[in-house]
């Protein structure tokens, strides 16, 4: 059964009337005049006084009876062949009570300083750490290379010598799967066919009245979340496994468990209660997880296995780097011509170095061409980070558009506004930030300041996709003294679901988000999705809410006899229920419940694919950024951050705004301090900690400012798109921008420190003289 | 980490009982050590806590004017002190300026003063560097973007850390060391060790001796000191150039001068060539940047770090304006 809605659906309050066929069983979608009072307002987390007060209990907080702990042996070497491992010395160590190798036969290949060898399994950490010093490994030393220029000729050592398939778990959307190309260390060059060709971009390029040709660099990040990677493996009995984990994805982590151990899906647990921060890299089960569960098997003790610090920089994921020339072009009006790009990166023994989302993705022109390689390097692999590519590519991309931009004389952002007019909402948010930054104080001359210490206002745009998947299954239990569940596997990875439920959950049964008791993070609760590609909240809240829904009709089939009168003419709101035409017939919420058959009932929503497909099927950034530069010392400081985003219909606009808030601060931390550095000599990461591996602290943080725009299409009953990824994307390239105003100079590789800084300033005045 | 011992002494004398087992180690906040000893880098048999010795733990003015400050004094103490703060500011200043409120909170000024290089190979286990054993520098020919750019000619390029003993160097101080009943008084130019002397020590003390006292000597009204550390971050971060400057100053004239950098060399390096610019001169601005750059005649850069020849140029002339009441920045 179908009924027909009537919404009212555009950007803010620009609207438009649409008519939609919709389900029976569901509610009409909120649409851009919906009332609302907890969705799309500032609810505070309904977790954040556990997480506070230290109740929350982590994956790193999990203790079980008996529990045994693990520790991996790593490799000290980046290129290797072990011949023998000798575990003597290490199983007659006190408290020892497993050791299990990685590979169960040799000889085996290492291929990064900090590869896993084996893992140990004992009864304290102390005890796991000292008998994995005792282990005896033979390695037949040989040559390595851990720069991917090296990588590149014909010299190099070999870092596979079988061709590499990209990993599943990856989330790059965007890119078509297919056989890539890969000799000696390079894999590629990757072109994708809808693209056009280099003669087309070439000749489009060639009529053009200015192009920007620069070659752009960007390093590699880690990951680094505050809790590490690693899991509390437990065999229940001898074919049940209970596992805690610190993942992204309780229903894959479940997968690969029973898979590895040929268990049906019945037979295994995964729970994440709460999480520490994950970023992409928590996306799969990790090699810690697998071990774990096999040294518990062994030893018949659950076993803890999390990783330290510096094994979560050496070996779990980073954002692979780059080196993009971009070719871009336009005509004197300012339209774009065509944009070429050749990028290449290293993902270490890993792939997914690609570039190319934001220079397809955010502007109109006339070609486009992209060619793309991955570097193979003897280092640790990357692994899908927040917006995979995305945020290299904006770097190149945004700091090209402003220099043509300047080229032709057009003011950047004006520039921008002219070559995205097929992009309602990004008019919207260019136009938002021309009126509300501060972008028409800037320096009208880049560099004009006097004195040492100059200031500069940047923008760049961010682009991201709408991603939501299907069939997850939301149940909401109502009780008979009036309490309510909602239960889903989804894991909250720390962006805020869980009040996002409890919101959406109360909105709809006329309740408080502090009533609503939400149960998540277990893979024996409804499906839910894995958190990558920013699809949680948009994936999961439409269940949410159709479920809500369902149990608002049954309680208002309790109600109507009750109240004279049928279901269609009730509505809850203020734990009520009531006449929609005479408020004072009312209910409350808990006398209905009492009525409820037995002790409860439950109703199911069901995560389908959208009534249509939005229009708009990118998701939006604008940052404005100003910065001031000491151009003695080199040193950057952002002053200010101006960010305008939309993510459908916010859930909730103070996650939301934790989310770009935490994005900006990822990109200053990516765009000024944070770079992970192998030994060129021996190929060992110097910096695996927090003192040399930069981020940026509370200090660094500057005032930061969110327009979060609410654009409704109608497409589901919530509206929601995520936001995780898209706040990071500009961030990078703006700060450069910025710097740019400030001083005259392009810093054309991250991260944007004080001796490049110095260095480019340097140039420019040799150039000069 | 190895199993260890630990006593927590009652007085010095206890301490020195302790201290005779010869892989006894001295801890005081233990910032520095903790590490050492998680890294695998240090594992003492028994560890001699010294924060438990109240005689360890004042600051105090003799009838000569002078200052003394006990060694497990937290810097958190040293940068809250009034006196210190007006007569001795760059102690002060370079007090604040260490790590994080946590840390200035437990981290003692003697502590600061012998704490071990943070160079990336010298820490880590993974590497054998030549301060751990090894044989040869591998920062030398490696990654030493935050190395020496002075002094780096001895096999080894670290960087002395503490920005308290830049401070302290610039303010002539004394330090007392203690051994046994016996105590001695050194200069605290005479406390370092360079890597030509013997590159597997930082500073003279020896096993059964212990830093116990800092003496700063009495100052006039026309002393005037700075203290500036600048780090590629605003939080939490290691200096890319620390200065200490100290001005005599008889009006608008500077009469003497003292001039320290640290995170510039593997011991704190006094300048005496940007001194002699500052001799018998009324500072300026232009002076000051004289004085900077007759600093870095003789700097060395390594393959990485040759940046931070500009980095201490801007900060010594900007540390010196400070000094003496002036904006660098003045147009």
């Amino acid at each position: 059964m179908a009924k027909q809605v009537k919404l009212n659906v555009g950007i803010e309050d620009n609207l438009e009337e649409i008519t939609l066929e919709i389900p029976e069983s569901t509610p009409r979608p909120w649409d851009g005049q919906a009332d609302l009072k907890y969705v799309s307002k500032r609810v505070p987390r309904v977790d954040g006084e556990a997480k506070t007060t230290g109740r929350a209990k982590y994956t790193f907080d999990i203790q079980l009876p008996g529990m045994l702990y693990g520790k991996f042996l790593r490799s000290q070497y980046p290129a290797a062949v072990i011949r023998k491992i000798d575990t003597s010395k290490a199983e007659n160590y006190p408290g020892v009570k497993a050791i299990i190798p990685v590979q169960e036969k040799l000889p085996m290949i290492v291929r990064f300083a900090g590869q896993e060898i084996l893992a140990v399994a004992a009864e304290t950490r102390h005890q796991a750490e000292e008998a994995v010093k005792l282990i005896d490994v033979t390695y037949d030393v040989r040559k390595f290379v851990v720069n991917k220029e090296a990588a590149m000729e014909k010299s190099a050592p070999i870092v596979f010598d079988t061709n590499v398939e990209e990993k599943s778990a990856e989330n790059k959307p965007g890119e078509e799967s297919g056989s890539i190309e890969q000799k000696s260390n390079i894999r590629g060059p990757r072109v994708t066919p809808r693209d056009g060709t280099p003669d087309k971009v070439d000749a489009a390029l060639a009529g053009s009245d200015a192009t920007v040709e620069a070659t752009f660099r960007t390093q590699v990040q880690t990951h680094s979340p505050m809790e590490t990677h690693g899991v509390v493996a437990h065999w229940t009995a001898e074919d049940k496994l209970k596992c805690y984990a610190s993942t992204q994805g309780v229903f894959h982590v479940r997968d690969e468990l029973a898979n590895t151990f040929s268990l049906p899906k019945s037979n295994v647990q995964v729970i994440t209660k709460f999480m520490g921060g994950g970023f992409g890299a928590k996306l799969s089960m990790s090699i810690a997880g697998f071990m774990a569960a096999k040294l518990a098997r062994k030893a018949n003790r659950p076993v803890r296995l999390m990783l330290d610090r510096k094994e979560e920089h050496l070996c779990v994921g980073n954002r692979p780097d780059s080196v993009q020339t971009l070719r871009i072009g336009a005509k004197k009006d300012g339209k774009l011509t065509g944009i070429k790009l050749i990028s290449y990166g290293t993902a270490g023994v890993g792939t997914g170095a690609g570039t190319s989302g934001p220079a397809r993705n955010i502007y109109q022109y006339d070609e486009f061409y992209a060619e793309e390689s991955d570097i193979f390097t003897n280092a640790g692999p990357g692994a899908a980070f927040r917006a995979p590519g995305h945020p290299q590519g904006a770097f190149a991309l945004e700091q090209a558009i402003d220099e043509l931009a300047h080229k032709l004389n057009i003011d950047p952002l004006e520039f921008r506004l002219l070559n995205t007019k097929h992009n309602d909402v990004r008019q919207v948010q260019l136009k938002i930030a021309a009126e509300k930054s501060n972008w028409k104080k800037r320096n009208p001359r880049p560099g004009a300041d006097s004195g040492p210490i100059k200031r500069g206002i940047g923008i760049a745009n961010s682009v991201w996709y709408y991603f939501y998947g299907q069939n997850f299954q939301v149940s909401t239990r109502v009780f008979s003294d009036g309490s309510v569940q909602v239960t889903n596997g989804v894991q909250d990875i720390g962006t805020g679901i869980t009040t996002v439920i409890a919101s959406v959950a109360a909105e709809e049964l006329g309740l408080k988000p502090s009533d609503i008791v939400v149960s998540i993070g277990d893979s024996e609760y409804g499906f839910g999705p894995s958190s990558g590609g920013s699809v949680t909240t948009g994936g999961i809240s439409p269940a949410v809410r159709d479920s809500a829904y369902l149990a608002k009709m049954r309680m208002f089939e309790i109600a109507a006899p009750l109240l004279e009168t049928t279901p269609e003419n009730l509505v809850a709101a203020d734990g009520k229920i009531f006449l929609k035409t005479d408020p004072a017939k009312n209910l409350s919420w808990n006398d209905v419940a009492k009525k409820i058959p037995g002790d409860n009932f439950i109703t199911i929503g069901e995560r389908k694919q959208d009534y249509f497909q939005p229009k708009i099927r990118t998701i939006h950034g604008v940052h404005v950024i100003e910065v001031a530069v000491d151009t003695e010392t080199g040193v950057v400081k952002p002053e200010r951050v101006f960010a305008v985003h939309d993510c459908g219909r916010s859930m909730n606009l103070l996650t939301t705004e934790s989310q770009i808030n935490g994005g900006i601060i990822q990109g200053l931390s990516y765009a000024l301090y944070e770079d992970r550095l192998l030994d060129r000599n021996t190929g060992i990461m110097v910096n695996p900690n927090f003192e040399y591996y930069k981020i940026a602290g509370s200090m660094d943080i500057p005032e930061i400012k969110s327009v979060i725009l609410n654009v409704s299409y109608g497409h589901n009953s919530t509206g929601a798109i995520g936001i995780g990824e898209p706040a990071t994307v500009a961030t990078a390239g703006a700060l450069a921008n910025a710097i740019y105003n400030a001083i005259g100079v392009r810093l054309r590789e991250l991260p944007m420190t004080p001796d490049k800084v110095l260095r480019a300033l340097e140039m420019r005045k040799g150039a000069e003289s | 980490m190895k199993k260890f011992e630990y006593g927590m002494a009652k007085n010095l004398a206890g301490a020195f009982e302790f201290l005779k087992e010869s892989e006894a180690k001295i801890k005081a906040g233990g910032i520095d050590l903790l590490d050492l000893m998680k890294e695998g880098l240090e594992s003492p048999t028994r560890l001699v806590n010294i924060r438990t010795v109240p005689e360890l733990s004042f600051i105090k003015k003799d009838e000569k004017g002078n200052l003394h400050i006990g060694a497990t004094t937290t810097l958190a103490e040293i940068a809250a002190h009034s006196e210190i703060q007006t007569r001795y500011r760059a102690l002060a200043q370079a007090a604040k300026a260490v790590a994080t409120p946590q840390i200035r909170n437990v981290a003692t000024v003697g502590g600061n003063l012998c704490q071990r290089p943070r160079c990336w190979y010298f820490r880590s286990a993974d590497f054998n560097c030549l301060r751990n054993g090894g044989d040869h520098c591998l920062a030398d020919e490696g990654e030493n973007k935050y190395h020496a750019i002075f002094g780096n000619q001895d096999g080894c390029v670290v960087v002395h850390p503490s920005g308290t003993a830049v401070a302290l160097m610039a303010l002539d101080a004394k330090l007392v060391i203690a051994r046994k009943k016996e105590s001695r008084e050194i200069h605290i130019a005479d406390f370092w060790v360079t890597p030509e002397d013997d590159v597997t020590r930082e500073n003279i003390l020896k096993h059964d001796e212990i830093l116990t006292e800092i003496i700063l000597p009495a100052t006039e009204k026309s002393t005037t000191s700075y203290y500036f550390k600048q780090k590629e971050k605003q939080s939490f971060d290691w200096p890319i150039a620390d200065v200490a400057v100290v001005l005599e100053m008889n009006g608008k004239k500077c009469t003497a001068s003292k001039i320290v950098l640290g995170s510039a060399a593997p011991v704190p390096w006094r300048i005496e060539k940007a001194e002699q610019v500052l001799k018998d001169k009324q500072i300026s601005v232009t002076l000051a940047r004289q004085a900077a750059a007759a600093a870095m005649v003789d700097a060395n850069p390594l393959s990485q770090n040759a940046y931070k020849v500009p980095v201490f140029s801007a900060v010594i002339y900007r540390t010196i304006c400070w000094a003496a009441g002036i904006d660098p920045f003045a147009a």
